[in-house]
């Protein structure tokens, strides 16, 4: 993952901005990473290594990858279950990830969760959650944690807050925002508009469909940025986790970008028309970034090849380790139930007396 | 006296369609039958249905009819219900029963009150469509069975069919029944297959159904678990045993007197749910049972249901949490004290 702070040193001129070559290299690097693991997931998926739902960041890659840029290492991350990505950037192992979608014991959440449900306490990342808007007020909540242990300034811990376009419908949403302006939580609320909620349009769903104009009712600033392009999502979201750590101010960014496939791995998305398809393919980040970083000349075919051909090897290596990796044991069933152990709290399997024969 | 012959009337044609499709053509068919039935959710109309229930209805009855609402659970629940209280019939569809706790607020203390709380004033004529179940590795947030949280309330109807047939003639009497109707589907019954009768078939609400007769033990189940139930007995038939098989079919109002005489007939029960055990479905069969028939009762009754964990995402857990053939088989030879057969393990 590249790194958050950016040495300043000109390197790169004919790059828009002051991004050293190194750090935009990595950045590709980032995308193609992700664009990879999302493809083999997909494949697993085919191959019946991963079940249950599967939704993947295909063509979020800038947004992701601009967002996990900005974000502190301390800083809490809380996503939708459109998660992989994210997982990824937090620096966890790809073998972890790969693993979770195997429902391996290695997987960032033990194999409990699944695709939909990556944790890992010390990366803070912070759950991906499979309930529409699930996220919202438990992210809001650590705000409020951090706003009573904290004081506000460059050093404070923020958190950021993933959602989709739809989510932005559900109440808690709403309930959510208010108590972060009410309250001046050091919360960013990232609304992620891949102009999809499975088949419906932001226009079909939202009263409002300029979605970053929703802060307006809770007084939280708006902002809408293009999340094909990464240095700008990079920038936005820097100095949105600044005001909510030094103001204690909460910030609303909308990123616009496309899905690129279904809404998850089974969705052949045939409500879309062949327009819209071309429209998503045609501002796919990833191919974009390449060839924009080619055109600088801070990367040439060969070496953007030569960085995708690493990134295969080291997805190679995390469905190796998720295939080597050992499923869960039914006798650990009910490990994680409670954190306090009390008594009779029950441990039956179906089938079981509930009582022992007297 | 001239004697007439009875007029002979041919039982109606029957048709071997899914589960689903019988949920389709019966919206279809009631949405044609009254105007003021119209169906709302999310998806259910550009998409089709994130099961493909409401396949090809938008196309047919227009945005009016057939509304696709944003993903707002509290909100279009709760429009329904108001639409519901000046006579209109909605038919919601929740996409699975994990996301109805969203609208709990709305059903329960709204759409269940209404006609107690405002002395009979006001009726609420709608029906809540939604799949529960587990199996499919979602882990723990869409796998659950909740329908105990619905069938606790007055005020409710709770209904689980297990058969096509059933899901028709259930589904038509709950759109027409002016009280709220919550209705359970199953994932994984959604492709099951069954004879379904042509015409209007309207089943009475509030009635269980012996599905299987026997005379040595009564398995009582509703939704997937029937079908798992009748497996079960189908196979111990092989083995000499008479098992009958009850589906519930109405979880609220519950049939008793089925159960009770089923129970007094074979002297034996065992509940097969896919609920957590603990409070759930078959804490309120076994109390039936012992308050109604404990004298017939040749063996305490048991309950084969999820092992109370929340659901994991891995294969191993999953089979391990949830309730299946196996164990519903090995608690009936406990309950009747035989023991196994050698024979082809049943499927986990
Ligand atoms: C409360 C709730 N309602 C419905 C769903 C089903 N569902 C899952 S994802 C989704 C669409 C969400 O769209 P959006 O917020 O735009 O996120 P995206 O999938 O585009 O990332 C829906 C309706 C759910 N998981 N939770
Ligand atoms: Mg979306």
């Amino acid at each position: 993952m590249a790194a958050k702070t950016r040495a300043r040193t000109a390197e790169v001129q004919t790059f828009p901005g002051d991004t050293p070559a190194d750090v935009l290299r990595g950045y590709y690097r980032s995308m193609s990473l992700i664009r990879n693991f999302e493809l083999r997931s997909s494949e697993m998926y085919a191959r019946a290594k991963i079940g249950g739902y599967c939704h993947l960041n295909l063509g979020e890659e800038a947004t992701v990858v601009g967002l996990m840029a900005a974000i502190n290492k301390g800083d809490y991350l809380f996503t939708g279950y459109r998660d992989h990505g994210y997982a990824l950037m937090r620096d966890l192992e790809p073998g972890r990830v790969m693993a979770e979608l195997f429902g391996k014991t290695t997987g960032v959440s033990g194999g409990r969760g699944g695709s939909m449900h990556m944790f890992d306490s010390e990366a803070r990342l912070f759950g991906g959650y499979g309930i529409v808007g699930g996220q919202i007020p438990p992210a809001t909540g650590v705000a409020l944690a951090i706003k009573a242990k904290q004081q506000a300034g460059a050093e404070s811990d923020a958190v950021m807050c993933l959602l989709g376009d739809g989510t932005t419908n559900i109440g808690a949403f709403h309930e959510s925002l208010n108590l972060a302006g009410l309250w001046n939580l050091p919360i960013v609320y990232v609304i992620v508009n891949n102009r999809l909620g499975m088949g419906t349009t932001v226009e079909a769903a939202s009263a409002e469909p300029d979605l970053y104009k929703r802060g307006a009712s809770y007084r939280i600033p708006g902002i809408r940025v293009d999340g094909d392009d990464v240095l700008a999502v990079r920038d936005a979201a820097e100095t949105a986790l600044a005001r909510a750590r030094t103001e204690r101010q909460p910030v609303l960014l909308e990123l616009m970008c496309y899905r690129l496939r279904g809404h998850s791995v089974v969705d052949p998305a045939r409500y879309r028309s062949a327009e819209e398809t071309t429209i998503a393919q045609k501002s796919d980040p990833v191919p974009v970034f390449r060839a924009q970083l080619i055109a600088a000349g801070i990367l040439d075919d060969a070496a953007a090849d030569a960085i995708d051909a690493e990134i295969d090897a080291i997805v190679d290596a995390s469905v190796e380790f998720g295939d080597a990796s050992p499923d869960p044991d039914p006798a650990d069933l009910f490990a994680y139930v409670y954190a306090t152990p009390v008594a009779n709290a029950p441990s039956a399997l179906p089938g079981d007396p509930v009582m022992e024969a007297l | 006296m001239s004697i007439e012959a009875a007029p002979v009337t041919d039982p109606p044609a029957t048709r071997v369609i899914t589960y689903r499709q019988a949920l389709n053509e019966t919206l279809r068919a009631e949405l044609l039958h009254d105007d003021n039935v119209f169906l709302i959710g999310e998806e259910i109309g550009v998409f089709e249905g994130s099961y493909k229930i409401t396949a090809g209805l938008l196309t047919e009855f227009g945005p009016d009819r057939v509304v696709d609402a944003p993903i707002a659970e509290e909100g279009f629940v709760g429009a329904a219900l108001g639409a519901a209280m000046i006579g209109m019939r909605p038919v919601v569809e929740i996409m699975t029963i994990n996301f109805s706790l969203i609208a709990i607020d709305q059903i329960v203390n709204h759409a269940a009150k209404m006609r107690s709380m405002f002395g009979g004033q006001v009726s609420v004529p709608m029906v809540i469509r939604m799949p529960g179940g587990g199996g499919q590795q979602l882990a723990a947030t869409h796998s659950q069975n909740l329908e105990v949280w619905f069938a606790h309330i007055p005020g409710l109807k709770v209904l689980a069919p297990s058969t096509p047939a059933d899901a028709k003639a259930l589904l038509t009497a709950a759109i027409r029944d002016d009280d709220p109707v919550i209705f359970i589907e199953n994932l994984s019954l959604y492709s099951s297959k069954g004879e379904v009768p042509d015409g209007e078939q309207i089943a009475e609400i509030g009635k269980a159904a012996v599905v299987k007769e026997g005379t040595d033990l009564t398995i009582v189940s509703y939704s997937r678990g029937t079908t798992t139930a009748l497996e079960v007995a189908h196979k111990l038939e092989a083995e000499g045993l008479s098992i009958e098989v009850v589906d519930l079919r109405s979880l609220r109002p519950l049939d008793r007197e089925t159960i009770c005489a089923s129970v007094r007939k074979t002297g034996h029960a065992v509940v097969f749910e896919d609920d957590w055990l603990s409070y759930g479905i078959g804490a309120e069969i076994s109390a039936t049972i012992g308050e109604g028939v404990f004298d017939f009762l040749d063996a305490p009754v048991r309950r084969v249901a999820a092992a109370e964990v929340p659901l994991p995402y891995a294969k191993t857990l999953e089979l391990a949490a949830l309730p299946h053939a196996a164990e519903l088989a090995k608690v009936v030879r406990e309950v009747l004290n035989i023991a196994p057969v050698n024979s082809a393990p049943l499927e986990k």
